[in-house]
């Protein structure tokens, strides 16, 4: 197993422990929770939009294996090669194979999570293959040397003042200005020169239509689509649930995604993608790659109810919603996919074994399943994972992992105490007489009472109360 | 919210947390329904509605807890509850914690008769309460599950703006969660204790003399914090809130 296991409680006391950070989240995950309400201030049309987004997600799962063959067959025909990988080492084989086979030196990447997932930039500099993120978030994360904090935003964690002095430090002749449009031509410059120069350009996929072969990207810097049309060799990335039965499926999703994700009606640029440069055309790649990615995901489809993970699509809404998120951030999970949908497709993904933890970084608020644009029931999902850490059923990689003899026998102790009344009796009156002389030493009120005061047993319970007032048993 | 015809006779599940650290508030709750003429019976047998083990995933032991209460409630008379969290466990858990037992059937009957206590009060009981209290502030904190698996949001606000001598003032993040969770505040007491801080920060801003709320796992990390700290405003649940108002103390 991994001896190296991330630790979210010592990441997230970093995290705490940064006043900056906490201030650069609550600022801006407020603002995106007030630009996402103004999108859906009719109740009515929420209701209804989500309801359709919903059931394409829900019936593309469905038929997931038949909609796979037929994307396979629709791209093929449209001249896209598509590529199944098992496990992020095959997708990354892949990739490479394609790089060598294209003499490729640089490689300018838009926006994807899946590469994130797969560790590709690791990979790609390890064999000695430059590779620059275009969309300017994940840019200047690159540049710092850190992952994304959020999906969707993944310099979130950062102001302008510190952008700009890492613009200084990185970027040859910067200055330093802690002005956001000179920041963005900056990076825009560096940009440019790399597109017209990189060997293949390399997306994710928001949605790919079985019914067309069509691969959908949206963005709103317009890298996305430079990446996809610029460099002559173009390879996409997607998780195999992304795919969606038909065309006019498409149009909820692109929709409820920026609306629920940034408060936008809609992305600057929405590309669909349907095939390499054909005869006589002036423009696009010469080669255009699908890989498409497992990781774990048939698992994840076998059960029918951790199936819902996989209706997803990404919009990043429920992180910005998310108590615990808005405190930490984004890097104290150490993982692709942080908040919410992060603490239930992680676990899955990655097994209980490492990933245990994650499902009990929640309050289990529902802050995240009443504003998730395609309804999943993240909650009732964390709470299957916390069953499976415990009491494994075979369903979840690495289930069991987090069975402790000492919590179940203090379980099984409470539950005895809550199921006879008498002994409820007994131990209640216990506490009402002695919970008090209770030292706050002790291990969990230790924690406790860091913030609060110790909680005060009152000296008669209401069942003395009630029975005292005459108040009837039956 | 559907609507019942208005009964005669209730049952009042306690819940544990009320039972033991503010069994005030819980026979206030008995009070105010009493006072609507309605005969109120409190099974002396029950307990806890199982949600502790449930969440953290001790299913078997949450069930064996939930069982334990079933029997309490024979007939089809309404089963008040004064905290959104364990009604929500009663009314939305309990059908998927028994599903495939022998006893569903009578689980599934006595979830579909849980109420949320100021749901009751305002949809089934249409209560008028009339303040004999001076003049205060006072703010409300929804607690997650009563919004959103009790659907609970304007009834508690709607019965406090009933009382003409109570200034109902807002939060700026009424929504957002107090980071108490159950077991969350003791396995991750530092994020815990930042969500209360901002919790308590808002409750400052406002500057009322109480937070009112309907769930005592809010009010002892809100309660607790803001004693803590020093804070000028306490808070209280809603129920020994409105029973001092109408009783003038």
């Amino acid at each position: 197993m991994d001896g190296n296991a991330p630790d979210f409680a010592a990441a997230s006391r970093a995290a705490l422990a940064d006043p900056q950070l906490r201030g650069n989240f609550r600022r801006a995950m407020d603002g995106l929770m007030s630009k996402r309400a103004a999108q859906f201030s009719d109740a009515g049309e929420w209701h209804g939009v989500r309801a359709l987004a919903a059931s394409v997600r829900l019936r593309a799962l469905s038929k997931l294996p038949e909609l796979l063959e037929t994307l396979e067959e629709t791209c093929t025909r449209n001249g896209i090669t598509v590529h199944w990988a098992a496990t992020t080492d095959e997708a990354n084989a892949i990739a490479l194979d394609i790089l060598h086979k294209t003499n490729a030196k640089l490689v300018v990447k838009g926006k994807s999570m899946v590469t994130e997932e797969m560790h590709l930039n690791a990979v790609l500099e390890k064999n000695g293959i430059e590779v620059l993120e275009s969309d300017l978030g994940e840019y200047i994360v690159q540049l710092d040397g850190t992952m994304p904090s959020h999906i969707i935003m993944p310099a979130i964690h950062l102001n302008t003042k510190q952008i700009a002095h890492l613009f200084k430090r990185k970027i040859k002749d910067a200055e330093s200005r802690e002005d956001a449009a000179y920041l963005t031509d900056l990076a825009r410059r560096v940009l440019r020169a790399k597109f017209q120069a990189a060997d293949v350009g390399m997306s994710g996929v928001n949605a790919a239509v079985a019914e067309t072969g069509t691969l959908c990207l949206i963005e709103n810097e317009g890298n996305g689509r430079m990446c996809t049309t610029v460099p002559p060799v173009h390879i996409a990335f997607m998780g195999l649930e992304k795919v969606v039965e038909k065309l006019e499926d498409v149009p909820p999703v692109i929709s409820l995604l920026p609306r629920s994700a940034t408060g936008q009606p809609i992305t600057t640029y929405v590309n669909m993608i349907s095939g390499p440069r054909k005869p006589g055309e002036k423009d696009g790649p010469r080669e255009v790659h699908l890989i498409i990615l497992d990781n774990g995901r048939s698992s994840i489809y076998a059960d029918p109810e951790l199936r819902d993970t996989l209706r997803c699509i990404r919009c990043g809404a429920c992180m910005n919603h998310c108590p615990v998120y808005t405190k930490v951030g984004g890097h104290a999970y150490e993982a692709p996919y942080p908040g919410p949908i992060g603490k239930i497709l992680v676990p899955q993904i990655e097994g209980l074994e490492k990933r245990g933890a994650m499902p009990h970084a929640c309050t289990m608020c529902n802050a995240c399943v009443e504003i998730c644009p395609v309804k999943i029931p993240i909650v009732e999902i964390m709470g299957r994972l916390r069953v499976e850490a415990v009491k494994p059923s075979g369903a979840v990689k690495d289930g069991g992992a987090k069975a402790s003899r000492t919590e179940a026998m203090v379980w099984s102790g409470w539950a005895a105490m809550n199921a006879s009344p008498t002994a409820y009796r007994v131990a209640t009156l216990a506490m009402s007489k002695l919970g008090n002389a209770a030292p706050s030493s002790l291990p969990m009120l230790k924690e406790w009472t860091n913030v609060r005061t110790k909680p005060r047993f009152a000296s008669r319970t209401l069942h003395d109360l009630a029975r005292a007032k005459g108040v009837p048993d039956v | 919210m559907s609507a019942i015809p208005k009964p005669t006779r209730v049952y009042y599940f306690g819940t544990c947390l009320v039972d033991l650290f503010f069994p005030d508030a819980g026979m206030a709750g008995i009070e105010l329904l009493q006072s609507q003429g309605l005969t109120v019976v409190f099974p002396q047998g029950q307990s806890c509605c199982g949600q502790p083990a449930y969440n953290s995933g001790y299913r078997a032991d949450a069930l064996k807890v939930a069982r334990a209460q079933l029997d309490l409630f024979p007939g089809d008379d309404p089963i008040v509850v004064p905290s959104g969290s364990c009604a929500g466990m009663m009314k939305k858990h309990w059908p998927d914690l028994f599903h495939g037992e022998p006893d569903e059937a009578k689980a599934v009957q006595v979830a579909a008769r849980v109420w949320e206590l100021t749901q009751f009060l305002v949809h089934v009981l249409d209560v008028q309460l009339t303040d004999k209290g001076e003049p205060v502030r006072v703010t409300w904190h929804a607690s997650c599950h009563a919004q959103r698996e009790m659907g609970v949001v304007e009834e508690p606000k709607a019965l406090l703006r009933q009382l003409a001598n109570v200034e109902l003032v807002e939060l700026k993040r009424e929504k957002e969660c107090c980071g108490f969770g159950g077991t969350f505040a003791v396995r991750h007491p530092e994020i815990s204790a930042a969500m209360v801080g901002d919790k308590v920060a808002d409750i400052e801003d406002t500057g009322a003399a109480r937070v009112v709320s309907g769930d005592c796992g809010c009010l002892l990390n809100i309660g607790g914090s803001l004693e803590a700290g020093a804070k000028a405003a306490r808070g209280q649940h809603i129920a020994q809130f409105l029973k001092e108002r109408i009783h003038g103390r």
